[in-house]
This record gives C-alpha cells, sequence and structure tokens, in this order.
C-alpha cells in the first residue's frame, strides 16, 4: 500500500511517485512547466545547509526548490 | 534566388537557459553582435549575423526560457518576437529551438509551445557527446519523425552539424510551418493544466521511442562534485574560499592597473596642461575631461575581473549552486539566494556589484538587492575612514589591547550591512512588494567552462559599462569640474606673504596651493557649500565639508583630496598625510572652537557609510533599471538615511557630552 505524504517531508535519499501539484498560483503552473506532473517519479536528493531549499531529481535533471514550494507536491511513495 | 532569400531571413534562437544557446550563438555569429535593451524594459536584446548560405541572415537570440506563458517578462517579450508584435523586431521566419540531449523531455516542453506560434521550427540538439558518453543513444531521425521537425545534432564547438543546421533552416524557411503537433485538443475543462499534461504525455512518449538508456547509469558526475560542493558543510567552506578569491581579486589584484590607468591619466591630463597655451579650454580638456574619462576607464579592471569570474562561476554551473546554498539565509530578508554574489562584490565596489544582478531573473528582487548594493562599504569608503581615524582615533585601545582604529572600521561595516538588511526587509514588503517569486531553480551538471563565451560575456559587460553609464558619469564629471573652476578669481592670490617672509615660515604653503584654494572657496562649489552649511549645520559640518561632500559626489575618495585643497595642505596629500592630518585637527571655526572633533569624524564617517555619495553608481543603476527614477529614489532615500543617522550621532554624542 503506497504511503501518502508531500515531497518537503520525504526522507533525503527517498524516491517517489507525484500523485498532485496543489494550488493554482504561477509557482504551481511553473512547477508543473519544469516536468512535476502527476505520474512523474522524484528523488529528493539532499537539502542545503539551512535544511532549505532542498534538491529533486525528476526526469533525469536536478531542481532546487524551496520547502513551501515542495509542500505543495504530493507524492506516494 | 536562394541567396536572395538568405538575405532578409530573420532567424530567432530560443530555448532553456544552460541548454548551449549562448556557445551556438557565439559560433553562428562570431564577433558580429549587438546587445542592448528592449524598448522599455530590462531584457536584454541580443542580435548578430549569421553567414547562411552565402547571404546575412539576422539572428535573435531569445532570452533563456522554460516556457513562453508569459508570467516572466523574459517569456512575454520572448512570445512577442515570435509572434511579431514586438515592435523593432520583424517576425522570425524560422526558430532554432536549442534542445540539450542530456535533459530531453524538460527541454522540449518549450519546443511543444513553440509548435503553438505556426512559425518553422528546427530542433538544434547540444550537448549530444556528453549524452552519448553516458551510453546512452539518441536515434535523431525517428525523433523528427515524431516532432514532426526537422532535428539536428550539433556541437557547436567543434563544428560537427552547422553545416546541416544551416541547410535545414534555409528548407525550413521556405517550406513554412509544417504540420507539427499541436495540443488544443487537451480539454483545459478538465483542469487548468491539461494542457501542460498534453503535453508532457507527448514528450515522454517520443523520447522513449526515439532514445535508449544505459540501464545501470553511473553516479552522474555532478552528483559527484555536488558531494562536497554543496555539502552542509564543506560547501560553505568552499564558497567562503571563492568569494576570497573574487574579492581578492577585485579588492587587490584590480589596484595594481587601477593605479596604473590613474598614473596614465594623470600624466596625460599634466602633458595636456605643458603642451596646449594656459586658459579656460586647456583647464577643461586638463582637469575636465581627460580626468572625467579616467574617473569611468578606471572601473574596468574591477569591472572586468569580476565579470570573468562570473561568467566562470555560471559558465561552469557553481552560481546555482552558490544560490542554492545561500538561499535560506538571504531569503530571511527577502532577497534571493543568487543577491549573494552581487552583494559581496558590492565591498570591493558597488558598480560590479549592481551590474552583477542581472542573474537574477525576478525584476522586484533583483532591483531590491541592486537598491542596498551601495551599503556595503566599498573601497572608495576607505580612504575616508581611514583619514578620520588617522586624524582622532589612531594608536588608541579598549582595555588595553582592542585597536579602536579596528573597532571602528568593523562597525562601518556592520553598520552598512544592518541597514541593507532593515531597508530589503522594508522595500520587499511596500515598493517592490510580490509574492514570493519560485526559488525553482535548475542546477544543471557541471560543465567545463566555453573560454569563448565566458571572454566575450566580460568583454560585453564592460563594453555596455563605458558606452551607458559612462557617457553619464564623464558629464556629470565636467559639470562637477565647472563647479569648482568657475567664476574664475582673477585677482592676484590672497594677500601674497612676501617672498622673503617664506624664509622663517616653514609652515607657509607654497603660492599656487594657496591659490588653489582660495579659487576653490570662491568657485561655485564654494558657494554651494555656504549655502547648505545651515543643513549640514545640525550634523557639526561647516561650509568647508561642505565643499568636501559636493565634491566628493564625483567619488567618494575625492573627499580627503579636496579637503587637502581647502586647507592649503595640496591636492596630492592622501589619507595618511601627516599635514592634512594635522591641517584638520587645527581648523578653526569663526568662533574660535575646532571644527573637527572625534564625535565630527565619527559622524562624517557614518554618513559616509550610508550616503549616496557616488554618481557613478546612480548611472549603472539607471543603465541597469532603465528609468531614472529608480537611481533619483536611490539617492533620495539614502541620503535621508544617512543625515538621520549622522544627526543622531552628533546630537545623541552631544547629549551624551562629548564635543
Amino acid at each position: 500500500m503506497a504511503k501518502q505524504t508531500t515531497l518537503n517531508s520525504l526522507p533525503i535519499g527517498t524516491s517517489a511517485r507525484v500523485t498532485a501539484v496543489n494550488g493554482d498560483s504561477r509557482i504551481t503552473r511553473r512547477i508543473l512547466e519544469m516536468g512535476i506532473i502527476p505520474g512523474v517519479s522524484v528523488q529528493l536528493i539532499k537539502s542545503a545547509p539551512f535544511n532549505d531549499p532542498i534538491e529533486v531529481s525528476v526526469r533525469g535533471y536536478s531542481l532546487a526548490m524551496r520547502r513551501s514550494e515542495a509542500a505543495a507536491i504530493e507524492v506516494a511513495v | 534566388m536562394a541567396s536572395t532569400l538568405a538575405h532578409s531571413l530573420t532567424i530567432a534562437l530560443a530555448g532553456n537557459p544552460n541548454a548551449g544557446k549562448t556557445t551556438l550563438f557565439n559560433a553562428l555569429t562570431g564577433l558580429r553582435q549587438k546587445v542592448a535593451n528592449y524598448p522599455g524594459v530590462t531584457v536584454e536584446r541580443k542580435t548578430g549575423h549569421w553567414q547562411l548560405n552565402g547571404g546575412l541572415a539576422d539572428l535573435i537570440d531569445l532570452p533563456g526560457l522554460y516556457s513562453l506563458d508569459a508570467t516572466s517578462l523574459d517569456e512575454q517579450i520572448a512570445r512577442n518576437v515570435i509572434t511579431g508584435e514586438q515592435k523593432g523586431v520583424r517576425r522570425p521566419d524560422v526558430v532554432i529551438a536549442v534542445v540539450d540531449a542530456t535533459n530531453l523531455e524538460r527541454n522540449l516542453y518549450l519546443v511543444t509551445q513553440l509548435f503553438d506560434y505556426k512559425v518553422p521550427v528546427v530542433v538544434a540538439l547540444t550537448m549530444i557527446d556528453a549524452f552519448e558518453k553516458q551510453d546512452h543513444e539518441i536515434n535523431v531521425p525517428k525523433l523528427a519523425k515524431l516532432l514532426k521537425t526537422p532535428v539536428v545534432a550539433i556541437n557547436a564547438k567543434s563544428g560537427r552539424g552547422i553545416k546541416e543546421l544551416a541547410k535545414e533552416v534555409h528548407l525550413a524557411a521556405m517550406g513554412g510551418a509544417g504540420d507539427a503537433p499541436t495540443f488544443d485538443e487537451a480539454d483545459e475543462a478538465s483542469g487548468p493544466h491539461a494542457k501542460i499534461f498534453a503535453r508532457y504525455s507527448f514528450i515522454s512518449k517520443a523520447v522513449q521511442e526515439s532514445t535508449r538508456h544505459n540501464d545501470t547509469p553511473k553516479l552522474r558526475l555532478s552528483r559527484k562534485i555536488d558531494k562536497v560542493l554543496t555539502h552542509k558543510f564543506f560547501g560553505l567552506l568552499i564558497l567562503v574560499a571563492v568569494l576570497l578569491v573574487v574579492f581578492q581579486a577585485i579588492f587587490s589584484w584590480a589596484t595594481v592597473p587601477m593605479d596604473l590607468l590613474e598614473q596614465g591619466f594623470g600624466s596625460l591630463s599634466a602633458l595636456a596642461k605643458e603642451n596646449l597655451p594656459p586658459g579656460v579650454l586647456t583647464d577643461l580638456i586638463s582637469d575636465g575631461i581627460i580626468a572625467g574619462v579616467g574617473g569611468v576607464v578606471v572601473f574596468l579592471p574591477q569591472i572586468l575581473l569580476l565579470f570573468l569570474f562570473i561568467s566562470l562561476l555560471e559558465d561552469t554551473g557553481y552560481m546555482a549552486r552558490a544560490a542554492f546554498l545561500m538561499d535560506k539565509l538571504m531569503s530571511n530578508v527577502g532577497l534571493h539566494g543568487k543577491a549573494f554574489l552581487p552583494l559581496v562584490s558590492s565591498f570591493a565596489c558597488a558598480i560590479p556589484g549592481i551590474m552583477a544582478t542581472r542573474t537574477i531573473e525576478n525584476r522586484r528582487d533583483r532591483f531590491a538587492t541592486i537598491m542596498v548594493a551601495p551599503f556595503m562599504s566599498c573601497s572608495a569608503r576607505l580612504p575616508v575612514y581611514t583619514l578620520m581615524i588617522a586624524a582622532f582615533f589612531a594608536g588608541q585601545t579598549i582595555f588595553g589591547f582592542v585597536s579602536v582604529a579596528a573597532v571602528l572600521m568593523l562597525a562601518m561595516y556592520a553598520l552598512g550591512i544592518l541597514v541593507a538588511v532593515i531597508v530589503a526587509f522594508i522595500l520587499k514588503r511596500t515598493v517592490l512588494k510580490s509574492p514570493p517569486p519560485p526559488f525553482l531553480m535548475e542546477l544543471p551538471e557541471y560543465r567545463l567552462p566555453n573560454l569563448r563565451t565566458v571572454i566575450q560575456n566580460m568583454l560585453t559587460r564592460a563594453w555596455l559599462f563605458l558606452k551607458r553609464a559612462g557617457t553619464i558619469i564623464l558629464a556629470i564629471s565636467i559639470l562637477l569640474w565647472a563647479l569648482m573652476y568657475f567664476p574664475r578669481d582673477l585677482s592676484p592670490a590672497q594677500p601674497a606673504p612676501a617672498s622673503v617672509a617664506q624664509a622663517d615660515a616653514v609652515e607657509t604653503p607654497p603660492e599656487d596651493v594657496i591659490k588653489e584654494s582660495e579659487q576653490l572657496k570662491h568657485s561655485f562649489a564654494g558657494k554651494l557649500g555656504h549655502t547648505i552649511e545651515p543643513v549640514i549645520a545640525p550634523l557639526g559640518f561647516d561650509w568647508k565639508i561642505g565643499v568636501a561632500l559636493i565634491a566628493s559626489f564625483a567619488a567618494r575618495e575625492v573627499l580627503v583630496s579636496t579637503l587637502s585643497i581647502i586647507y592649503n595642505v595640496g591636492k596630492d596629500a592622501d589619507a595618511e598625510s601627516t599635514t592634512l592630518v594635522s591641517a584638520i585637527r587645527d581648523a578653526k571655526r569663526d568662533d574660535g572652537r575646532a571644527v573637527w572633533t572625534p564625535l565630527t569624524a565619527l559622524t562624517l564617517m557614518v554618513f559616509f557609510v550610508l550616503a549616496m555619495q557616488c554618481m557613478s553608481t546612480l548611472a549603472v543603476v539607471r543603465r541597469e533599471t532603465n528609468s531614472w527614477i529608480w537611481p533619483i529614489f536611490m539617492f533620495s532615500y539614502m541620503t535621508v538615511i544617512a543625515y538621520t543617522a549622522a544627526f543622531l550621532t552628533y546630537q545623541g554624542g552631544r547629549a551624551l557630552g562629548f564635543e
């Protein structure tokens, strides 16, 4: 049974599948345009020295985002 | 026939940041390129000529984009260029979509958007060598078939595929838009983002069918490098080391060519004076124009060096890592992680620092950074601090071992940073208020820098500085010169001490020094000093300091030479000159009280930390914001803050019983 959580609360190194991207702001749109859409697999690579932002691997490239942004991304582990 | 067509072609280059667009643009155009702003905005417009099939085609380099949905100014401009709505730019006949093969899916997203605009598209596939090195394979003809668009694998450095690209562009220009896939049928009713999903599912399928991936990918090299470079501890340590090198370069290495330039222009100025007939015109040429041009050119070493480093850091991919490391700290005051390097550079000089803010994409973030950059104590303030400390605080210690000079110096730097933090905090909540822009930033693969791109970028920045800011700086230099030169005092030098008397009065300065001093006192600047005296009196400043404040608008360190002239020491005295120091200590007001006390000195230092005493910075802000409003705003608010802080220092000090 897949566990539902958000991208910002994934433990470092974990892979998960995106189930939803919440919100309807410019930021939401940009997250989707960068390829983070439902169904795609993501991996939390690391967090920056002050625990924020985080580095996420998606579609074969690395994307940095703030934890507040990652909180809108629902994933299933 | 073909050549006449090629001659009139307009071709746009579009692509994600880091896709290799600049390298391709440089390879196609060589040195025949022009950088300007699109009218009314700060988005850069890069154009050049491409020798295409015997003719010359106009090549437009669009800003780096992830999308054409017009959420940012860059995207809006790019879309307007592609649709032909951008004034002064012909609608492109062909768009070359630069696509990074190692990052195919996300790069193709922009391509599917280009299809919407019914413009012929040719895909230029870059980084193909790196892709193949990772043991991946790509079937280029298959990809072209799936996209229903010509695809050419290129390598701008080795020249691979460039001829084929030219052929395909030419064919596409004659053939018009093909039947590339469209995504209009995506039902927006099923959700606001249905079209994005449709594009990506098309892309995923196309990529799956045209590439074969190595099943056991080695841990990518970039990931390995990042284990150190973005490490929680070592990453920060290395960042500090990188900054130290950059800082060392612009603070200390740059001074060698800067001193040479200053000497060179000084000799040139003297040469002009010797060889031209004496008169107003000669003085204008020698002290106004030559000195003014020198004042502009002297910034070049710092600008070239800083942009050499910035280009290197950007081209290798490290800049994004630095922003990643610093974002938390910077976002606490409402700034972007990318503001860090420009602000640190501003400790050497705000001018290259402000020019470096171009790496910040969001306009409001960028302007907030520009607005606080001049609070970082730059190297031009050092002579002022040094002079004040030498005159009043030298050799003093606290608790017997902490030098007052060191504490004061540190306090001045800290004051600037503190005020910058407060102002940034306020600006981001008022005039530059905006929802927090997404940080979302690609951490591109590390790459060896392309020397040609790096050098070209460096030279372009330097040239833009000379052209745009240089003209304003020169004009104000000449104006300031005129203020101190006119009206000419034609009466013979003041009750000239008889030359015999000079023998016993060792302290009497030479006649020309006195003459120079009298001239300045009677000039417009001198009168202006008297005019502003009532305003600056509450800060403990007299009119002579007022004159020095006006003159130092040319550059802060000019304060030292202006005080030297006004106190009859001769303009060549430097900040540690003992004659200047004693002249300052001995200066008396009309009522016999000393002009300068430790409190006045401290007040002047506080004023210099915070005041916008630098026309060159204002000229650069004008250029970088493309408006006069921002430099005027900067000047006004910084002057108000500086005045208030100086007022509090002086009056507070007096209330506490200091003189």
